[in-house]
């Protein structure tokens, strides 16, 4: 599309940020009529790659879609928990409710969930940031956008804030609130090739090696992986940062010791309870603008698309109806928060509790479960397995949640 | 002062820009730009993976 300086666009709906969730709203909405519009503001959909790209498969369904074998750069058979004193805890696939995880290949998944949203009709421009949003009488009416250096409008009946975790859009609409430090984490991870590891699970270590959060391993080949990890912000003193948490576990750890990057990634995800509203008069927020980020894992893409998908839909219904108001929004609310909310605050609940746990509790927790055999990964069950050969940490542990 | 950044550094990963309480940094093509709703908290400087932002003056 070629773009002069003050050109205007009409669309029924225009969404900022072609990542997985702006992909599946584009693709529902589209399928169901609507005029849609993605603005992308980096040149390539899916790059530079900003995920350690682990994901489960149960969504599949759902949205939709038969496989991803393209987008997939290894299938696991499980994963392994380990403790600060070397505790191991194996998960198989069968222990995780035959759920099975992939690690992706993210850049080229993006830009398959982009080229489904265009085979339903949506369209795509790259290289094209959203600078503002076009407000009428106090409703959203479009945004404001920039293609190669040149302001265009987009006019459009509804706005979907698709933007991630920095997301303008929100933050324009006056939906957000701060993020709490304690609720965000800041990321760093390397893709080291030439390392020594189970390749067929993903890896995962806690305790004080990534204060409030943990280490991941996530398998892209024989001896590649991304290795990186989240350290929760306010336990950050501002001596070291999570690049120099990240080196001191590598150099500590032989596996991954001689190991060398053939990349580095950085980020930050917020890790919160589900917030108030993600809408505001013509428009609405999805995926990691409207924090529905799993607070226990981390994880984004699976709700992110879930919730893309119901936010697509909701969309054309609600360009159809011609009803961008408050009270037609909470449709969407209700919508969105009756498939996810519930667990959104289980699991930051339990992040809030295991937060509270030192080194010496997760070689407790791992070294008894190492004991027993699972039979399901749920909280019940760990707490039982637990309970076995310490009852205490148990009685504790309930209290927090 | 508001902080600065060290553009080679910045990978643009967008961490100071969600955690900015006062929404004045943005993401530009090959940095970040902080403008004057800057408070001067330092959560941007201390939020950033690879220490790319410094308050001025230090």
């Amino acid at each position: 599309m070629d773009i002069q300086e003050g050109d205007v666009l009409n669309y029924d709906i225009v969404i900022v940020g072609g990542g997985p969730a702006g992909s599946a709203a584009a693709r529902f909405a589209a399928k169901e009529g609507a005029e849609v519009l993605v603005l992308e503001k980096r040149q390539e959909i899916g790059s530079p790659v900003r995920c350690a790209e682990g994901v489960s498969l149960s969504w599949l369904e759902e949205l939709e879609i038969d496989n991803i074998h393209s987008s997939t750069s290894r299938v696991m058979k499980g994963a392994t928990l380990y403790s600060p004193a070397g505790h191991k805890l194996k998960i198989t696939e069968k222990l995780a409710g035959n759920e099975v995880g992939v690690v992706l290949e993210r850049d080229h998944f993006d830009k398959e969930m982009a080229r489904l949203a265009v085979e339903e009709g949506a369209d795509f421009m790259v290289k094209t940031s959203a600078v503002g949003l076009i407000k009428e009488e106090g409703i959203v009416k479009g945004v404001k956008a920039k293609n190669l250096g040149k302001e265009f409008e987009v006019r459009a009946d509804l706005v979907i804030g698709a933007d991630g975790f920095e997301s303008q859009v929100g933050r324009w609409a006056g939906i957000y609130e701060s993020l709490e430090p304690k609720d965000i984490m800041t990321c760093f991870q390397y893709r080291l090739t030439g390392i020594d590891m189970d390749p067929d699970y993903t890896h995962f270590f806690m305790g004080s090696d990534a204060p409030g959060g943990y280490v991941w391993v996530f398998p892209k080949s024989e001896n590649t992986a991304n290795v990186g990890l989240g350290i929760q912000f306010s336990r950050l003193n501002g001596e070291k940062t999570p690049k120099d948490y990240l080196d001191e576990f590598i150099e500590s750890h032989d596996d991954y010791k001689g190991g060398e990057p053939v990349d580095m990634v950085a980020g930050a995800v917020a890790v919160t309870h589900p917030p108030e509203k993600v809408t505001a008069p013509g428009i609405l927020l999805v995926g990691d603008a409207s924090r529905v980020v799993d607070p226990m894992t981390g994880g984004g893409i699976v709700n992110g698309l879930i919730q893309g998908k119901i936010a697509g839909k909701f969309a054309a219904e609600a360009v159809k109806e011609g009803r961008v108001d408050e009270e037609y929004l909470q449709k969407y609310e209700e919508q969105w928060r009756d498939k996810m909310e519930d667990k959104l605050w289980r699991n930051y609940m339990a992040k809030e509790a295991a937060m509270q746990l030192n080194d010496e509790t997760f070689d407790k927790i791992i070294d008894a479960l190492s004991d027993v055999d699972l039979e399901t990964v749920t909280i019940g069950a760990i707490l039982d397995g637990v309970k076995k050969k310490y009852p205490e940490l148990v009685d504790e542990f309930k209290e927090m949640i | 002062m508001k902080p600065e950044v060290e553009d080679e550094k910045c990978m643009r990963c967008g961490a100071c820009v969600g955690t900015c309480p006062f929404n004045a940094i943005f993401l530009k093509e090959f940095t970040i730009d902080i403008n004057d709703d800057c408070t001067e908290c330092g959560m941007c400087v201390k939020v950033c993976p690879i220490d790319a932002l410094d308050m001025r003056g230090d």
